[in-house]
Parts: structure tokens; C-alpha cells; sequence
């Protein structure tokens, strides 16, 4: 929890309690609870061939997917993918073709880049408002607070389907369609509500010395916000970072709606789908073009597991 | 670093004049940058003439007179177009903030400050949230009450409740909801228990929590694939027809059979959500206190009543937090439907498509209005319930 730390210069004296609860409430998957661990083998035999089968049938049906992409389109399209696995290491059933073939002829490539630029902004414009915004309503008095607060909060039960029609026509008339910007503020907006929520009940949780006592330092609201919270803050940032990450990169009816499928802008999962609509027999494209689009929220969410939990066990739900 | 932790020494007065002009030069720099970047993004050659200016600027003309004659290739445009639009993305946002809040300090004086920035840091929040949220839902809502002439009306909302085809959409959604909850609930819960204090705990709820890195779209395509179907004879190259013919069955075309297409589309779902539920079930599960366990062991409980007579009843406040949770998600389903159905063809429509081609099929705006207030409406309740119930808990656990 090394990012919790705060600087050695305003060491207060209850920020050690404060610190280990707050390490505490986020510990990912809360190993090593209250309750003692207990001999494994004392689970019968009966639940680990359970969890070995509900395991094996959560993982069936990407492995499937990830095999038939590797192999020719002659054999996909004549027997099961399984029957591979009858001779794994016969070189000559497995193919990279597939994967050229997407991304040079069906763009997934364009659709890449394009995810790309679409998802990095997208995540951190919401987080920098929000992170602003969270600070404000906890640790700035000024007239009229609680009350936007609340309506932040309460905004949260806007569907995204509310917002589809007026904006739209908005769009249209601002000549916003099929634009990064408006693709980028579109995922701001809706994001903003869960972000200022989720990060404002970490913020205003922070201890009330630390920053006091950096405000009796000279400290302006700015500098404490840059140099103590946000450094403070990184753990929830990172959760709320990821969530909105992988929302983004796998959204598709925003980027359908608002860029559509050219494509100069279409990301990967408008392309997916058009593919779908196109080719929808051709398993070796579309197993293909599907783990494309697969590929990094899983290296993403692999690598960041830990934060995202974190996340989701402080109500990162996003609905 | 300390010196702009401090207020700055009050400095004379023509001085503090010249700052407040170079302050607001700056934001209005930074305004002007980001208004001339995003209109280089939408412009397809501008990519091409920056690449043109640098390389004459550093003196390689014989370069930038190739590029200006071939062209870039696609690859390096598209590159170069991404580089832009990333940095004025990213930086673009801080610049503005960083600039905005030098001109306050910079032109206000010390009282009007402090009462200035609380505006700067949720001003842009705001202003954002009431473009997308709150114009559009009161816009909206007009809508759905509203005809093509511009005169109140209901027809919207008889149309919705009464047409045969919304009907079907409805029934959909309450099949989507009751299955689809109850499915991710009931696994995630169960599976959460069978793996508490087993040896390889995490890597076995790994395989579970995958599915939640993957798109509505991508795993579509997934289970697409699984339910895929030849005719009798020919091998069957999907996973399910498959096994349904090794066993001496006929094939069955699952997703053009009506029900049976909305329930293996709920299987998806289910798929997919499981893993979030069981990651929250198995925290609040680790969180029952230890002597309430082995106080109900020594009183002779075995493991499943323990399960159902402690453990179930403890973790009730969790169960209505991610039930509520997903009963939202599912309610809004759409890019399942939209992909795998084919539009909601074959009856598996449920509201959210249907609202779609409202929208951009029919044209019909009020209806799609009329359909998402429907959304929204039996939302607020179920989100109530979620948000209240988050506090109460001190969430998730």
C-alpha cells in the first residue's frame, strides 16, 4: 500500500490508524480475513470436482473461440474445433491467416487504433473532472454544495437510453457525430455521476489532519488538491480508471450511435458487430476479429485484477 | 515545489496587472490550441500537411516534396491522426485546468478567490453532467409526451403497452430479469461458497471473473459460435449441436426457435455477470464473523446448513446489492439482443432494441422517448433501493 503513504512532512499522528483502514476496507479479495484459514484438504472431494467442472465450463466457450481462430477456415468450417486438440502438436492445423486476413481486410486493424484513441481520453477526462469535482464537495465549502451533490448522486439512476434522442439531435446539429471530441465527452457524461461518487466517499474519507494541516502551511485548495489528494487518492483512482477503461473499450451502443461504423472511426466492437452482420458464417474471421477486440481489456483486467476488485467491493458498480 | 505551496509575496501593482493579462493569455492559448486541434482531427488531410510543414521546418524539403506528391500511407496517417488526438485528449483536459487556475489567482483578488474556485473544480463536472444527463432526460420526457405536431398526446405510451409486439418485448424482459438475476445470483453465490478456503481459491475465481473483461459484442460472437447449427448430417461445428447430436438427437437451430433463442441469450448474460457476483459474495462470505461459525459447528451444523441457516441470512444485504446491480444491467440489455438476435429478430426483442429502431429504423422519436421513460421508470426504484442499501452497508461488504 505503498501509494497510500503521504509525504514524510506531514506525518499526523492518527494517519497510521487511518491508513490501515483504509488498507483494510480495499484489500483485494480479503485474504487472510478475520477467520482463520482452514486445512484445505478438509473440503470433500465432491466440492473441488465441482469447482473444477463450473471452472471448466466458465472457460469452454473462450478457449473455443481462441482455438478456432487459429485454425484454417477449410477445417472450422468442417469439424469442431475440439477435434484439434486430438493431435495438439500436428503443426499444420494451426494458422496465423486468420488474423492477417481481419486486421489488413476487415479493418480491424483502423478499428483498433481507433479503440485506442477513443478509450485512453474517454477514461482520463471523466477521472480529471471527476477527481476535481469529488475534492470540491468534500473538502471546499461553498453555497449550494449538498444540493448538487445530491443531484449528481441522483443522476445516477439515469439510464443510458434516456440521453439517446435529445442528444442526438444535438449532435446532428452540432455537426458532433462521428467525432472523437464527441465521443470522448459523451463517455465523460455518463461516467461522471458513478465517478464522483465513487471517488468522492474516498476523498472525503481522507484524514482531516492531513490536510489541515497543509492548508495552515500556506497550501491552496489547488496545490493540496495535486500534491496530497490526488497521490492519496491512487488506489481509487486506479479502480475507477480501470472500470471506466474496460466500459469504454467495450461499449458498443454509445460508439455505434455517436460514431457510427465508417471506417474512419467505427472501434472494434461497431466493426465486430458489422462484421456479424456481414460475414456471419465465417468463423474464421469473426473467432478472429473477436479475440482482437478481446485482447487487451483481458491483458488489461489480467494484470489490474487486484484494483479492480478493489473497486468493485467499494461499489464500483456500474449499471 | 514548497514555493507554490505558499501564497505568493503580495507584489506591486502594475506587476500583479501584468500577470492577470499574461494569466488569461494563457488560457486563452490553451483554448485556442485545443479548438485548433480538434479542428485538425476532423479534418482528413490535415495529418498529411503537419508532417509536410515539420519536415520543410527542419530543412529535409526533398521529403516533405515526396509526401506532398505520394501521400502518406494509411498506416502513418491514421498514426499521426491518433498521436493528436491522444495528446489533446489527454493533456488538453489538465492545460485547461492548470491555466484556468493560475488566471484566478492571478486576476482576482484574495477574497473573490476562494469563492471563485470551488467553481473551477466542479464547474466543468457539472456543466458536462448537465448537458448529457439532465437536458436530455427533460428533453426526453417531453419527447414521449409529445406527437409529430408538437401536441401533448399518450399514444406513445398506449402504443407501448398495448401493441402485440411491445407486449412480446416486455415478456422478454421479465424472462431477461427474473432468469438472468436469479441465474448470476444464485451460481455466483453458490460458486462464491464452494471455493471459500479451497487451496487454489483465487486461480479458480479467476476463470469465473474472466468473462467480465469481455464485451457484450465479443462474447455474442463467442456463443454465436457455440450455438452455431448445420443441418441433420452435415458435422456440426458448434459446440451445443454437437453434443446434442453425439447423444442421437436432430440439431436444434437454437437461436431461431422461440422461446429457446431468449433463454440462450440469457445464458450469455448469466456468463458474463456470475464472476462480479461472485467476487462480492465471496468478500461478504470471508466477512461473517468466525465465532458465529464455529459456535453453529459445535452446536452440530453441518457445512449446507451452516450455508443456508448463518451464512445465507448474513450476507442478505450484499445479495439485495448485486441483485439490484445486475437486475439494472440486464434491464438495458441491448448489444446481446442486437448482435446475436440479429435486431431482435426470430421474437427475441426486448424494450431496449425495440427503441433502438424506434430511433434510427422508424424514426420514431416519441416512441423511443416513451420507451426509455419506461426504462427509467422501473430503474429509480430498484436504484433507490441499491444506493440506500450501499450506504447502509458501508458497501459490498
Amino acid at each position: 500500500m505503498t501509494a497510500l503513504a503521504p509525504p514524510e512532512t506531514i506525518e499526523a499522528p492518527t494517519s497510521e490508524r487511518r491508513r490501515s483502514s483504509l488498507a483494510g476496507r480495499l484489500s483485494p479479495w480479503n485474504d487472510g480475513g478475520r477467520r482463520p484459514p482452514k486445512a484445505p484438504g478438509q473440503r470433500s472431494l465432491l466440492v473441488r470436482a465441482l469447482v473444477l467442472l463450473i471452472a471448466f465450463t466458465w472457460t469452454l466457450p473462450t478457449a473455443g473461440l481462441l482455438i478456432s481462430s487459429l485454425r484454417p477456415a477449410g477445417a472450422i468450417a468442417t469439424s469442431g474445433w475440439w477435434t484439434v486438440l486430438i493431435h495438439p502438436f500436428e503443426m499444420s492445423q494451426w494458422t496465423l491467416a486468420n488474423y492477417s486476413s481481419v486486421l489488413a481486410d476487415r479493418g480491424m486493424f483502423d478499428a483498433f487504433i481507433n479503440s485506442v484513441v477513443i478509450t485512453i481520453p474517454a477514461t482520463v477526462i471523466p477521472i480529471s473532472l471527476a477527481a476535481f469535482a469529488a475534492y470540491a464537495f468534500a473538502w471546499i465549502e461553498f453555497p449550494g454544495r449538498k444540493l448538487l451533490f445530491a443531484i449528481v448522486i441522483g443522476l445516477l439512476v439515469v439510464p443510458l437510453q434516456m440521453t439517446l434522442v435529445p442528444l442526438l439531435q444535438l449532435y446532428v446539429e452540432w455537426n458532433l457525430t462521428g467525432t472523437y471530441l464527441g465521443t470522448w465527452l459523451a463517455h465523460t457524461g455518463f461516467g461522471l455521476p458513478m465517478a464522483i461518487f465513487l471517488l468522492y466517499n474516498y476523498i472525503a474519507d481522507l484524514p482531516k489532519e492531513i490536510l489541515e494541516s497543509a492548508y495552515v502551511d500556506g497550501a491552496s485548495h489547488f496545490s493540496a488538491f495535486t500534491k496530497l489528494v490526488l497521490p492519496l487518492a491512487a488506489p481509487v483512482l486506479a479502480a475507477f480508471a480501470i472500470f471506466q477503461f474496460l466500459w469504454v473499450w467495450n461499449d458498443f451502443l454509445v460508439a455505434y450511435i455517436f460514431l457510427g461504423t465508417g471506417s474512419e472511426v467505427a472501434v472494434l466492437t461497431a466493426q465486430l458487430q458489422q462484421l456479424v452482420g456481414t460475414r456471419g458464417e465465417d468463423w474464421h474471421l469473426l473467432t478472429a476479429g473477436a479475440f482482437v477486440s478481446m485482447v487487451v481489456p483481458l491483458v488489461v483486467f489480467l494484470a489490474m485484477q487486484r484494483y479492480f476488485v478493489r473497486g468493485l467491493l467499494t461499489g464500483g458498480v456500474k449499471g | 515545489m514548497t514555493s507554490t505551496l505558499l501564497e505568493r509575496q503580495p507584489a506591486s501593482h502594475v506587476l500583479q496587472v501584468a500577470r492577470g493579462v499574461v494569466a488569461l493569455g494563457v488560457v486563452a492559448g490553451v483554448v485556442a490550441v485545443l479548438w485548433a486541434s480538434v479542428g485538425f482531427l476532423v479534418d482528413p488531410g490535415a495529418t498529411e500537411r503537419l508532417v509536410i510543414r515539420v519536415l520543410e521546418l527542419v530543412g529535409a524539403s526533398s521529403s516533405a516534396e515526396a509526401i506532398a506528391s505520394r501521400g502518406l500511407t494509411p498506416i502513418s496517417r491514421r498514426l499521426g491522426t491518433a498521436a493528436v488526438a491522444l495528446t489533446v485528449g489527454v493533456v488538453g483536459v489538465w492545460a485547461l485546468f492548470i491555466a484556468a487556475n493560475r488566471a484566478i489567482d492571478a486576476v482576482l483578488g484574495h477574497r473573490l478567490r476562494e469563492k471563485v474556485r470551488p467553481w473551477l473544480f466542479v464547474g466543468p463536472a457539472i456543466a458536462l453532467i448537465g448537458l448529457y444527463l439532465v437536458y436530455p432526460t427533460i428533453g426526453t420526457i417531453h419527447e414521449s409526451l409529445t406527437d409529430r405536431e408538437g401536441a401533448f398526446t399518450l399514444s406513445h405510451y398506449r402504443f407501448a403497452f398495448t401493441d402485440a409486439s411491445m407486449l412480446l418485448a416486455f415478456r422478454n424482459n421479465v424472462l431477461w430479469l427474473v432468469l438472468g438475476t436469479l441465474g448470476s445470483v444464485v451460481i455466483g453465490v453458490g460458486f462464491a461458497a464452494l471455493v471459500d478456503r479451497l487451496k487454489r481459491e483465487a486461480l479458480a475465481k479467476t476463470f469465473i471473473f474472466l468473462p467480465l473483461a469481455i464485451s457484450f459484442v465479443g462474447a455474442s460472437v463467442i456463443w454465436r459460435f457455440i450455438y452455431s447449427w448445420q443441418p441433420a448430417g452435415r458435422p456440426q461445428t458448434g459446440l451445443l449441436n454437437a453434443i446434442v447430436t453425439g447423444l442421437g438427437f436432430e440439431p436444434i437451430p437454437v437461436l431461431s426457435l422461440s422461446p429457446l433463442n431468449t433463454l440462450a441469450l440469457i445464458v450469455v448474460m448469466i456468463w458474463l455477470q456470475t464472476g462480479f457476483a461472485m467476487v462480492i459474495f465471496s468478500a461478504a462470505i470471508k466477512s461473517v464473523p468466525s465465532e458465529v461459525i464455529e459456535a453453529a459447528r459445535i452446536d452440530g451444523a453441518g457445512e449446507l446448513t451452516l450455508f443456508m441457516r448463518i451464512v445465507l441470512p448474513m450476507i442478505r444485504g450484499t445479495i439485495l446489492t448485486v441483485g439490484t446491480a445486475i437486475f439494472i444491467a440486464i434491464l438495458k440489455v441491448f448489444d446481446i439482443v442486437w448482435v446475436m438476435g440479429r435486431g431482435g429478430n426470430f421474437e427475441t426483442e426486448v424494450i431496449a432494441t425495440r427503441m433502438f429502431k424506434e430511433m434510427f429504423q422508424f424514426q420514431n422519436f416519441g416512441r423511443a422517448s416513451a420507451l426509455a421513460v419506461i426504462l427509467l421508470v422501473v430503474v429509480i426504484p430498484v436504484m433507490v433501493v441499491n444506493i440506500r442499501n450501499m450506504h447502509r452497508q458501508g458497501v459490498g461488504a
